[in-house]
């Protein structure tokens, strides 16, 4: 019997969208069964918000104090536990999933499917290879459990309107007692998610400092947009970590992106390829960014950009 | 306290890849090989531990055909103490990987296994956490910043939502961000030094490694081209193009 587990992410009050969108590469298994499991300190919260997905068939409660963080080494033997009874179990392709469910396959003895961003059968996936240059088609042998990444620009988030079920089951494994989190240091989260905006606009090494970002995030507050960056300006120090876009950032497929200063390079093109409509702004008329870009417009940023955000009224 | 440092070989990431005409794969043939760029900055973090004092010996570990020694060459010319050849004609995926480290773990009891979070060919993003589960010791991956003390790793880790910091138990498993630290440039002398540097090779046969079942790669495809786009002339023409597509 074919039966999906998908581990929820989630912050102990809000599930991640990244488990919505697992939920529609879960659905396209063409499989009826979708169990949600939701891992936390007081999960009833988040329990109830993935119960109200479309697609979802039931979804189980697991509390504990040590879920309040989510360390893989804690969870890993939980997801194993209930593994016993699913053909399938996914978590999405963000740092969160990335982190436990290697973990988890090594458990049950199985290679990890990562980042699906095509399902063509139960057991034959697309995934992007080299940085996107190339995809692969990969079929998983029978008599395996499927463990996968689901690429989460590659899917739209599952709509609410479900009314699954939720049973709350008791912890299984103990803490390995080796593994303690510390702290999280972070924007506030004020803005738009960088993850799911419809509009993103990201700044490159040209931006030179942190006060030459000003301008992106003021262009930024006049679209309602989130901020991105490239991996130069990221690692200049102008911008922190969370907000890098590309092949070992965040691979997003907003609407419209904006790319301010960026050249270009495979690894950056790798987290944009699924955007909707991009635009590039740039002074160097050869800048690879131009192969992709719908719009493009060649000049000096520090010209162009407070004069759009001018254009927008 | 010894650090294993595992190192692959991959195309370089300067190296624009192309699938091969009969989709059976990317081409690899000439083009350029490097140490994947995670491990490089992976065995340069071990290697300024062994500086500062708070370890004795980095070994670097590379799985594959007689070219993967080229790169563990680079490695001890970087400055690794010596390396293990684990010989193997087929490119083994991320369970084996993980299977294989776990015997030279067997054999060399390291205090740290330092991997790369991904290699820039398979972008699977799995060994480290594998072997973590393996040997079932504490796992930190996406590490930006390493601090050791008492026995113990405080790690800083690039997450999605910005930098976690957890504290681990040595022995344990860690993967290297791209923040971690710039590898140092390798210098002509060293190279030669490196020659004299022990390179052991063993036999995958002789690890007694349980392969399991790998997956079928059925076919290669170039990704999708974007249609070709328009290059506007002013901001008043962008900002109308906007608009007639419905974006503002
Ligand atoms: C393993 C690996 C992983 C990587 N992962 C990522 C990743 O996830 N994301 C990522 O982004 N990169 C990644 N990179 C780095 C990538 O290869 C590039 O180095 C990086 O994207 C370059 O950033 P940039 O475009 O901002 O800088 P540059 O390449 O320096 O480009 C700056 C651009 O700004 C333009 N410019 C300068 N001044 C002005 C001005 N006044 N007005 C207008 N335009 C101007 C220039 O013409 C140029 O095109 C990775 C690299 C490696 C090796
Ligand atoms: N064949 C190999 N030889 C040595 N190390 C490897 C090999 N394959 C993977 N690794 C290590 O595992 C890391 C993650 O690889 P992957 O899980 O394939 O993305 C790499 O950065 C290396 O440190």
């Amino acid at each position: 019997m074919s039966a999906i587990l998908i581990i929820a992410e989630h912050d102990g009050k809000q599930l991640n969208p990244s488990t919505a969108k697992t939920v529609t590469g879960a659905t396209g298994l063409g499989i009826s069964q979708i169990d949600v499991v939701v891992f936390a300190a007081d999960p009833d919260q988040v329990a109830g918000q993935a119960a109200a997905l479309q697609g979802v068939s039931r979804v189980l409660s697991v509390a504990g104090e040590d879920f309040a963080h989510p360390l893989a080494a804690r969870l890993a033997p939980e997801v194993k536990a209930l593994a016993g009874d699913y053909s399938h179990i996914l978590a999405p392709s963000t740092t969160f999933g990335k982190d436990l469910l290697p973990r988890v396959a090594a458990l049950l003895g199985v290679n990890q499917v990562s980042d699906i961003q095509e399902v063509v059968d139960e057991r034959t996936f697309k995934r992007p290879i080299y940085a996107g240059n190339a995809i692969v088609t990969l079929r998983v042998p029978e008599g395996i459990p499927v463990v996968a990444t689901i690429r989460t620009a590659s899917f739209a988030a599952a709509g609410d309107g479900g009314q699954a079920e939720v049973t709350a089951l008791d912890a299984q494994a103990a803490d390995p007692g080796h593994t303690r989190y510390i702290k999280t240091e972070g924007s506030d989260g004020s803005g738009p998610d960088l993850a799911s905006a419809p509009i993103v606009v990201s700044g490159g090494r040209a931006m030179g400092s942190s006060e030459g970002f000003d301008i992106i995030y003021s262009l930024a507050a006049r679209l309602g947009a989130a901020v991105g960056a490239s991996r130069a300006a990221v690692d200049a120090g102008y911008v922190p970590n969370e907000l890098q876009v590309g092949q070992t950032g965040k691979i997003i497929a907003p609407d419209l992106y904006f790319a301010v200063g960026i050249s270009g390079a495979i690894q950056h093109l790798t987290g944009i390829k699924d955007a909707g409509t991009i635009v590039a702004i740039n002074k160097d008329a050869e800048a690879p960014i131009f192969e992709i870009a719908d719009l493009g417009l060649v000049g000096d940023l520090f010209e162009l950009v407070p004069e759009l955000e001018k254009a927008l009224g | 306290m010894k650090i294993l440092v595992p190192i692959k070989r991959v195309v370089d990431y300067n190296v624009r890849v192309r699938v091969k005409s009969d989709g059976s794969g990317v081409e690899t043939e000439g083009v350029k090989m490097s140490i994947n760029p995670f491990d490089e900055i992976a065995l340069e973090e071990a290697l300024r531990i062994r500086e500062r004092g708070e370890a004795e010996e980095v070994i670097v570990a590379s799985i594959g055909g007689t070219d993967v020694q080229q790169q563990l060459r680079t490695g001890l010319a970087m400055g690794a103490d010596r390396a293990i050849h684990v010989e193997t004609e087929t490119a083994p995926q991320p369970l084996t990987v993980a299977r294989i480290l776990l015997k030279l773990i067997e054999r060399e009891s390291p205090g740290i296994v330092f991997l790369g979070k991904q290699a820039i060919d398979d972008d699977c993003n799995q060994t480290a956490q594998m072997l973590a589960a393996l040997w079932d010791r504490p796992q930190a991956t996406f590490a930006s910043r390493v601090e050791l003390a008492d026995g113990k790793a405080t790690v800083a880790r690039e997450v999605d939502a910005g930098l976690e910091t957890i504290e681990i138990e040595l022995p344990a498993v860690m993967s290297s961000d791209l923040r971690l630290n710039e590898p140092r440039f390798v210098k002509l002398p060293d190279i030669m030094k490196a020659k004299r540097k022990p390179l052991d090779v063993i036999a995958i046969a002789d690890l007694g490694v349980e392969q399991g079942a790998g997956f079928e790669m059925l076919a290669f495809e170039p990704p999708p081209k974007r249609g070709g786009g328009k290059v506007v002339g002013s901001v008043a023409e962008l900002v109308d193009e906007l608009k007639n597509r419905g974006l503002l």
